[in-house]
């Protein structure tokens, strides 16, 4: 039993953290979160050169890490900064999409998202699945040697940036069977596909897609045809993970935060955190961000194990985040009175990403049920 | 970052197994599977059983008897006696006064004492709390006025745990009436023998008698019974308070019930269909089932850090909050279980001897009166909001 990181992910942890502490001021971010691209190609090459993004692989991918605690250690200190360029969609869905299912050619790719000069967005999601991961509704149909693809995608990550997209699609079977969905290669500029991209309520930009009559040639697709069920399953469960992680990582700054607060303001002439009302929800906060943390290790633990395993920790660790994230958003806010309804206070900003991490990937309710139907396969 | 155990833990592990397996009576494991009440004989054979296996006192030093082993090995002991059902151990003397003794006791203290708790020629029970002294317990007002030899206490002790099968008592004794309130109290033990002890049994809501009131008149100790000096009682009191709670959160406990509450849940029917599928009472047992998931790990972690030199100071104030309260849950969700059936309520059905037809499925007889009972646990050892108290001064510095 060891509980803690080995050196090099301590020394990643550090830079990282050093890093977004001096540049990636709240100031800086905001101004990134203002503008219109979603995110500051200055940094995301500055992440690419520190060697983030080859952090999220394995060796036989081109990276140095790739493991849970690689995906947990970036992701944490993400978190504490708030960062919105596009890791998780690039680096750790649609980058995990094309290593696990790309052949040789179309995997030479990931040598360009690791070094940041390609852009992958992640395109799964479609109005109406609600989390499902195996409701997909966009078809791709056989013509001649190749494919059409028709349908519509919803709140891709950094779509309008993108150079490049896995888009998943059925090819049989229906509408929610888990066999019969395949996975698609296409670049931004094949005709047909539409992006219209727009911001989110808490730091960085997505896009809805549509897809209309789009001809791709029989190379783009990715992986097996009807097989892509297990290949979307691993990526999301790792974008899980890293969204469980940065979670605790926002978690940690806005329990700094709050905790900062009550030690400095006074009301009634003493310190706000002199009353035991309010001594006592802190307390309540810190045993639940500990709680979080330890569902992100189990989730870590578990990302190389058995399918079940590693499924039931993963649902297991975003409820967890789910319900305690919204709890440290909803907690921190009260416990700073006012000053926690304005845009100037970054904690608020911290409690919107927390909240909102819920929509991304399944919420609390989704993982829960999928715990629960999960268990049920375990003793089966 | 590893989360396994050491082979070289595991091998310990199998041979706890391998011992649980050989040693602990099919009788007592029933009867704590069942909820029921172990009587004093059934503790006493249980004790008896792991000191000639040299585990009893598992927090103590190897030169005192104890195993030496670290936390993990407590902790890997502590759940796999969960899981096989064992009675718990009566932590009075071996748990609480044991390690006050040998930190604080003298030689003919530690010589005589220490060896009577491992044979189970005496039964502690603990004189902390009083009608005026719970959660504040440096309010105690028990007096012992030195007299030559002799200290003469007069008082009353509450909420004494399994008082009336003890013959000795440790207590917090108030020895200087003018100094601040946690200055002058002392550690003394008392022969429950002495003229001038008397215990009433206090029955509890779930009908139980568990605890007691112990009321002393005139009772004359021996002031070689005094364990450290007069006036510094405070500090065995918070020690023992302190010591060793690496397993305060029950992890074993919790898991060991939830298996139960699951074989339950997968035999009791709801609307035509096991319980355990139903939607709502199966969010409730995924919720409480993942809370235990990470307070485990939360727990090594804690371990963890005690054994690379850490301190389980303030943590394990989290520990209790966290453990009790899915201790409570899984309690409430087992009494639920039993629908209309936790009700009906025999109490003579959870002691030795009872003959009749139990009412209902069998795990529905102490279902209720455990969950009334776990009521006890976010309230003794420092209620959960003292925990909460601590943690904000020791952790958060508020």
């Amino acid at each position: 039993m060891n509980f803690e990181h080995t050196e090099e992910r301590r020394m990643l942890a550090d830079s990282l953290n050093r890093f977004v502490a001096e540049q990636y001021s709240f100031e800086t971010r905001d101004n990134i979160v203002k503008g219109t691209h979603g995110f500051s190609t200055d940094i995301w090459q500055q992440f690419a050169d520190l060697g983030v993004i080859g952090a999220l692989f394995s060796e036989a991918n081109g990276g140095f890490g790739g493991a849970g605690f690689d995906i947990a250690v970036v992701f944490e200190a993400m978190g504490r900064g708030l960062v919105v360029e596009p890791l998780l969609g690039s680096a750790i869905l649609a980058g995990e999409a094309i290593a696990a299912a790309g052949n040789e050619a179309q995997k030479a790719v990931l040598a360009d998202i690791i070094d940041g000069s390609t852009i992958a967005a992640f395109a799964h999601d479609e109005p109406g699945n609600h989390y499902e991961l195996a409701r997909v509704q966009t078809r791709a149909e056989r013509s001649g040697d190749g494919w059409v693809l028709n349908g519509a995608k919803a709140v891709v990550l950094h779509g309008e940036q993108a150079n490049l997209f896995v888009v998943s699609a059925r090819t049989a079977g229906a509408v929610d069977d888990e066999a019969g969905i395949s996975l698609f290669l296409l670049p931004a500029n094949t005709a047909g596909l539409t992006v219209r991209g727009c911001p989110t309520i808490d730091g960085g930009r997505v896009a809805e897609m549509s897809l209309n009559a789009v001809v791709l040639s029989a190379d783009a697709l990715l992986g097996t045809e009807n097989q892509g069920h297990a290949t979307l399953e691993r990526a999301i469960g790792r974008g899980v993970l890293a969204l469980c992680a940065e979670a605790l990582g926002a978690m940690e700054a806005a329990k700094t935060a709050t905790l900062d607060y009550l030690r400095t303001r006074k009301q009634f002439g003493n310190l706000i955190g002199s009353f035991q009302a309010l001594q006592h929800r802190m307390a309540d906060l810190l045993l639940e961000i500990e709680q979080a943390r330890s569902a992100v290790i189990n989730a870590a633990a578990a990302l190389d194990a058995d399918r079940l395993t590693r499924e039931c920790a993963l649902s297991a660790a975003k409820f967890s985040i789910g319900r305690i994230g919204a709890l440290v958003a909803e907690e921190s806010i009260q416990l700073h009175g006012g000053i926690g309804m304005t845009w100037e206070l970054p904690l608020a900003h911290y409690a919107k990403r927390l909240v909102m991490i819920d929509h991304q990937l399944g919420d609390e309710d989704h993982h829960l049920q999928r715990f629960i139907a999960l268990g049920k396969q375990v003793t089966a | 970052m590893d989360l396994n155990f050491t082979p070289e833990e595991e091998i310990f592990r199998s041979e706890v197994r391998r011992f649980l397996a050989d040693k602990l009576p099919a009788r007592l494991s029933a009867k704590v599977i069942n909820g029921k009440h172990l009587s004093k004989t059934d503790m006493e054979e249980w004790h008896a059983i792991l000191h000639a296996r040299g585990w009893l006192a598992n927090h103590w030093p190897a030169e005192h008897g104890g195993p030496g082993w670290s936390a993990a090995e407590k902790f890997i002991f502590e759940h796999e006696c969960c899981l096989a059902s064992a009675p718990r151990i009566v932590p009075f003397g071996v748990n609480m006064l044991g390690p006050v003794l040998i930190k604080y006791g003298n030689e003919a203290q530690k010589r005589h004492w220490l060896p009577r708790i491992l044979d189970g020629s005496d039964w502690w029970c603990q004189g902390y709390s009083e009608p005026g002294a719970g959660s504040d317990l440096a309010a105690v007002t028990t007096m012992a006025v030195r007299d030559g030899d002799h200290y003469i206490v007069d008082g009353q002790k509450t909420w004494t745990t399994l008082g009336q099968h003890a013959n000795m008592i440790f207590c917090l004794v108030r020895t200087d009436r003018e100094a601040k309130k946690q200055e002058g109290i002392s550690f003394l033990l008392i022969d429950m023998t002495t003229p001038g002890v008397e215990v009433r049994p206090i029955i509890t809501l779930d009908g139980a008698h568990e605890v007691n009131e112990v009321f002393f008149t005139n009772v004359r100790v021996p002031a070689q019974n005094l364990v450290g000096e007069e006036n510094k009682g405070w500090t065995c009191a918070k020690y023992l308070l302190t010591y060793e709670r690496t397993n305060i959160a029950g992890i074993g406990l919790s898991v060991a019930a939830l298996e139960r509450l699951k074989r339950i849940a997968a035999q009791q029917m709801r609307n035509g269909r096991p319980l355990a599928d139903d939607p709502s009472f199966s969010a409730r047992l995924a919720r409480v089932e993942i809370d235990l998931e990470n307070m485990k790990t939360t727990n090594l972690r804690v371990i963890a850090a005690v054994a690379g030199g850490g301190v389980p100071g303030a943590e394990s104030s989290m520990l209790k909050i966290r453990g009790t309260q899915i201790r409570q849950e899984i309690s409430s969700l087992t009494r639920r279980a039993m629908g209309p059936y936790a009700r009906p309520f025999i109490a003579e059905a959870l002691d030795d001897g009872y003959t009749g037809m139990p009412i209902g499925p069998e795990a529905a007889a102490s279902a209720a009166a455990q969950y009334f009972n776990n009521r006890k646990l976010s309230i003794f050892g420092g209620s959960n909001e003292i925990q909460k108290n601590i943690i904000s001064k020791m952790i958060l510095g508020l």
